[in-house]
Formats: C-alpha cells, structure tokens, sequence
C-alpha cells in the first residue's frame, strides 16, 4: 500500500499529482481485479472518478468507469441508455447531495406537510434503487445526504419540520432503513464524511457554483477513499488482521526498563487513559472478527506481564499470535501471515516507532502501515483509513479469532502427534456437505471473493449469481462446513459444476468453481467434497468430470490438485491446464477422518 | 517574488497537473496551448495553483482569466 494514499493523505498532493501516481501504481507488477464501475451523478463526478481510479488501484482492483452525463443519475437509473446497457456494470455508485434534492419543505410547514414532502423525495430514489436493482442484480452505492449549508431557522432548522435540517436528518434516516433490509445496497455516508471533514470547507458554494461540484475539491480524496473502501469490501480485500507493538503502542511506557506497575495504562493519568481507549477499541476491532496479533521487541515474559496488566483491557487470550522477540519486526510480520495462512497484504501493522514501521513497509511488502501519529490519534487513523470496513457482517466474522486460536491449538497439538493420520482421528472432525442453502448464499459469495490460494478458477460471483447457481437445474452445487472437537469452522469450501453433453453425447461435468478456504488445509475436507460430487453425478447418470485450473499469482499451490485427485490431465494451454475424471465402477472413498452429513 | 519567480514555480505546477515536463508558460498562454488542458483539467489547475502559492481565487477572477499572464497578475497582487 502506498503511504501517499493511506490516510492522513495530502488531498492536495494526490490532486497534483494523480496522473503522476496513477503511472507508478500501474506500473508496479501488481495483480488486480477489473470491475466496471458505473458512476452516476448529480453533480460533476469527472475529479471524483480521477481520485476514486487511484484509491481502487492501490486497493488491488482496476476499474473501468462508465460515468453519466452531467447530473444525469436519475435519467439513466430509470430509462438507461445505450452505453451504460453496453457497459455492464458490476457495481454502481450514486454520487448525489443536498444539492439534489427538489422537494424541501418550507418554514411554517407542518409534520403532515413534510412527511409527504419527505416520502415523495424518498421515492424519487427508492424507484431509481428498485429499477437498477430489477435491472442489474449488482451492489449499489448510494450516497447520503450532507446537511444544508445554511440554517434558515438557525438551531430550530434540525427540529422544526420545516427546516431543511430536519428534512435532510430524516431523508438519511430513511436511506439507513433501506439499506439494512436490502441486500447488495450499501450507504455511502456522505453526511459522516462532511461532518469530519468540516461542512463550510466541504460545502463551499465556490465549487457548487463554479464547476458544479457539490464538495470541494479538497475533499475528493476522502470521499474516495470512502467509496473504495466499500467497493474493496464487497469484493473480498478487508484487511482481516491487525498486528500491534506493545511499548507505547499498547501502553506507555517500556515494560521491559519501567517494569509492569509503572506503565501508563487505566484511569489514573490522562496518558493512561488514552491508552485504555486504544486498547478498547482493539478489543471491539476483534469483536467484529479482526485478528489480533503482536508483533514486539520485547521478552515473551515481559510481554505477557504487560498484556495481563490489571487495568488493561485487552488480555494475551485476545490475541492469536504474540511475537515478542529479537527478530526484525518485518520477519516476524511475515511468520504471522504464513502461519495464519493469510497473505501479507491483509494485514496492518500499528507501531508507534517511525523507523520499526519503515523496515515492515519496505522489508515486508503488502503490509499496510499507517502513520499512526501520536497516541490520542492512533483510533481515528486506523478508523478513517478504513481497512475493516464492514459491508456485511456474518456470524463468520465475528467467530473469526475463536476459529484462529483454535487453529493455533491445533497446530500445538499437531506437533504432540508423530502419525498425521492419529493426529486428524483425534480432531473427531464433522462435516457438512450439501447443495447451496438460503442461510449460507452471502457466507458462499463472500468466499468466492477472498479465496485466492486454494481456489482453481478465480472466479468471483456476486451473490445474486450464487442463488441463480443454486437454483439453476443444470448445475451442482456444494458448499462444505467443517467442525472439530476444537470448534466449528463454519462453510470453508464451495463448488459449483455445469452439466453439459460432451463431444460422445454423453452426459459430463464441468467444474466452473473449486475453493477452499487456507484455514481447513491438510484436514481431508478437498477429499470429502470430492467423495459428495461423485456420488452426486452418479446420481444424475454423470460419468466423467472435467476440472479447470486457472494459474493467477496467487493459486500456485493448488496447481496439481485435480491430479492429486485423481484426474487426467488432457490439456496444457497458455490460459491453464484441463483435467478429466472418468468415475469408476469401484470408486472408492477418498476421505478417512471426516464424519459427513449430507 | 518576482514575476520570473512566479513563473518558475508556475511551471512547475503545470508540469505535475499535465505530467509533463516539457511544458513552459508564458504570459500568452492559453488552454489552447496545452494539448489536456480542458475545462475539468482546468478545475485541478486552477487548485494546484492556489495551494502553491497560498492563494484564492475568487469565482470573479476564475471567470475572466484570459490567459496565464492575468493568472500571474493576479498571483503577484496576491503575494505581495
């Protein structure tokens, strides 16, 4: 990640120099993923989609913007028109604002007056929602509304049902209700965004009147940072892991030179207090399914001495590995990831030390690293910079560090075990293996957008294309969940295989999707699911199977997994390689330790 | 600062909004001059300028720019 793009940025630099940047970021060898996105605005978007390209980039995804004609968000949304039907988009975003409103209410007016002035204004959105939705069964965006830039009845215009403060409170108030009860709809919260911003900066009618902006320029940057935060959620790129310094990150102070009863942390001092506050939003930063880990210059005693301090809040349980050693910062980070089985660039590294943040930023490449500034500043820089943003938050989420530590349990207990095989027996795993299901469609979706190692095709579907699968008759559908004694995994792996004639007439299948997510490796669960689709296309008189892989930057290890399988491989091409299960008479089972229930 | 000065720092600016560092202006110039320079380039332009030089334009003066010479002018009875 770059640091001119993380937050606190320089709008006015990212300005200057967005071509500048957007060469470097093209050009530095990283993969993306291209999603189109269609812009459509109610003011002038052209710098918006200039700034928005830059933060997408630097989030691993390359877009391509269909972008309407001015303030044509409406036109388009109910009536389209030929480009944007030939654009296809995967996402959409609405940039609109107070600016477009058209129905407000008028001083005098009363609460029955403006409650049908605010339903007739929600309508002329929700009809434009409900006709993309009907139309491109993708994730939209919708800005909210920033509060007016004057207050015609001063303090009274929030309360008075005729103020245009009141009016624009309740307008957001109705897109929130919208947005919980719709899937695939999100809120971009423009109204939030001004606010921290400063609305006189941010609303300056110089912009509005000069150029139609609807903010200022200088704002741009944050407002795209926000949208591309959503926009990377969606599509699987949330950091999941924070990794945290001790020593006047945690606490102030040096626990190893001051010892644990001098450190500032708790109600007695007003460092000890800011400190509390960082370590409680870390603790809730968990509670939404963030991994916690510690990465340290420190004894592991003292570490641990710290991390038990008795007005700490966070405790070392909350925690799935603590590095506290000797070791370059930077190759620590790098053990966390491989033994998290997550990849570098989902993690963040907080540390209060400039010179400990620059060998993790340069020496372990994809590792974002705020300027995390002083200590009273550390939650609004990992807050603003968005890295968890949450666009839907599942059960999964929110078990994640149990799921982590019980791996780690796992592993230790690996270790105990010289047999592999004993050592599976003893994790009495159970499975489930069944067709796509109601409850897991967002779980699934969600899976084929962040699974990048073990996955054969890289395919990403939204979730409407999931149920779509799921219901379609020429298709199989498997998700599998997995539990052991140390806990319930939840849905870790998903397939998806088309039916179609082959060349002899005869009845095949062709494997579009296979993944799986890391944390489930080496347990047996690829063989389980393989036992399921045999037995599943036998069902439906299906004697032979094709599988695809499909080689990116990151599915190397899975590179031989249909031979491991048991499959032929009859085509080597430039785009990947294609195999070939004929199913035997005698097949026999595959999976040894997985208990399955179908 | 002198008007040279000005002009100095001025291409500078020009040279990262267009991301090109041949450009070099002069009181003549206009956006006819500069092959990217367009009515939105203009917005980032005229923003860029304003942060280099701790100055603001008002929608008057952004309105009757002819050309950089009076974008200059303006500058220096800013600055001074």
């Amino acid at each position: 990640m770059r640091k001119d793009l993380e937050y606190p940025f320089d709008p006015e630099y990212i300005l200057k120099k967005s071509k500048h940047i957007k060469k470097e970021l093209l050009a530095d060898g990283t993969s993306r993923m291209e999603k189109r996105i269609a812009v459509l605005g109610g003011s002038t978007t052209h710098d918006v989609i200039r700034i928005l390209e830059l933060f997408l980039l630097n989030q691993g995804i390359a877009p391509v913007f269909y972008e309407s004609e001015y303030g044509q968000y409406w036109q388009d949304a109910m009536f389209g028109n030929e480009q944007l039907d030939a654009f296809h988009p995967d996402i959409i975003y609405i940039h609109t604002s107070s600016r477009n409103i058209t129905n407000w209410p008028a001083p005098g007016w009363d609460r029955a007056a403006a409650d049908a002035a605010l339903e007739e204004q929600f309508g002329h959105f929700q009809a434009m929602w409900e006709k993309l939705r009907e139309k491109w069964h993708c994730p939209i965006i919708q800005n909210n509304m920033e509060e007016p830039f004057y207050r015609l009845l001063g303090n009274q215009d929030g309360v008075n049902p005729g103020g245009r403060t009141a009016f624009v409170r309740r307008l957001n108030g109705r897109f929130a209700e919208y947005a919980a009860d719709t899937e695939n709809f999100y809120i971009n919260d423009l109204s939030y965004q001004a606010a921290a911003y400063g609305l006189d900066a941010w609303s300056d009618p110089f912009y509005w009147h000069m150029y139609k902006y609807a903010l200022c320029l200088k704002a741009i940057p944050w407002l795209a940072l926000n949208v591309s935060n959503i926009i990377k959620s969606i599509y699987g790129k949330n950091k999941k892991s924070l990794v945290l310094d001790l020593d006047n990150t945690l606490w102030g102070g040096i626990v190893g030179d001051d010892g644990v009863e001098n450190l500032q942390i708790g109600q007695e001092t007003s460092m000890g207090q800011v400190f509390s506050e960082f370590q409680s939003y870390v603790k809730s930063l968990k509670d939404i399914g963030i991994m916690l880990n510690v990465d340290s210059k420190n004894e592991e005693e003292n570490a641990l001495a710290g991390l038990n301090h008795p007005d700490g809040i966070l405790r070392p349980e909350d925690f799935i590995l603590i590095k506290a050693n000797w070791e370059p910062k930077s190759e620590n980070i790098l053990k966390i990831a491989s033994e998290l089985n997550i990849l570098p660039d989902s993690l963040v590294f907080a540390d209060d030390n400039p010179a400990e943040r620059e060998i993790v930023r340069t020496q372990a490449e994809g590792v974002s690293v705020p300027e995390i500034g002083s200590p009273e500043q550390y939650i609004r820089v990992l807050d603003h910079n968005g890295y968890f943003e949450v666009t839907s938050l599942s059960e999964d989420d929110r078990k994640r560090n149990e799921m982590y530590r019980a791996n780690a349990l796992r592993s230790a207990q690996q270790a105990s075990f010289t047999d592999y095989g004993a050592y599976l027996e003893s994790l009495q795993m159970k499975a489930q293996i069944r067709p796509f299901e109601a409850l897991y469609m967002a779980r699934i979706a969600q899976l084929t957008n962040k699974s990048n190692q073990f996955n054969l095709t890289t395919r990403r579907y939204t979730q409407s294309q999931i149920e779509e699968a799921s219901q379609d008759p020429s298709c199989i559908t498997l998700y599998g969940k997995l539990e052991d004694k140390f806990g319930d995994n939840g849905v870790v792996t998903v397939l998806i295989g088309r039916e179609e004639e082959d060349g002899s007439a005869e009845k095949a299948l062709h494997l579009d999707l296979w993944l799986m997510s890391c944390r489930v490796l080496k347990r047996d669960m690829e063989y389980a699911m393989m036992d399921v689709l045999v037995e599943k296309c036998r069902n439906r008189g299906i004697r032979r199977i094709y599988g695809y892989y499909y080689p990116t930057a990151k599915n190397g290890m899975v590179r031989n997994f249909y031979g491991l399988q048991g499959f032929e491989k009859i085509r080597e091409e430039e785009s990947g390689t294609v195999w070939r299960f004929e199913i035997p008479e005698d097949y026999e089972k595959k999976n040894r330790y997985i208990a399955v229930e179908e | 600062m002198t008007r040279e000065e000005v002009y100095e720092t001025l291409n500078g600016v020009f040279q990262d909004v267009f991301d090109d560092e041949s450009i070099e202006v002069n009181d003549e110039t206009t956006s006819d001059d500069i092959e990217d320079w367009d009515s939105l380039e203009h917005i980032n332009l005229i923003a860029a300028v304003e942060q280099e030089f701790g100055v603001k334009f008002n929608m008057g003066q952004v309105v009757s720019m002819k050309n950089v010479g009076e974008m200059v002018d303006i500058i220096l009875s800013q600055i001074d």
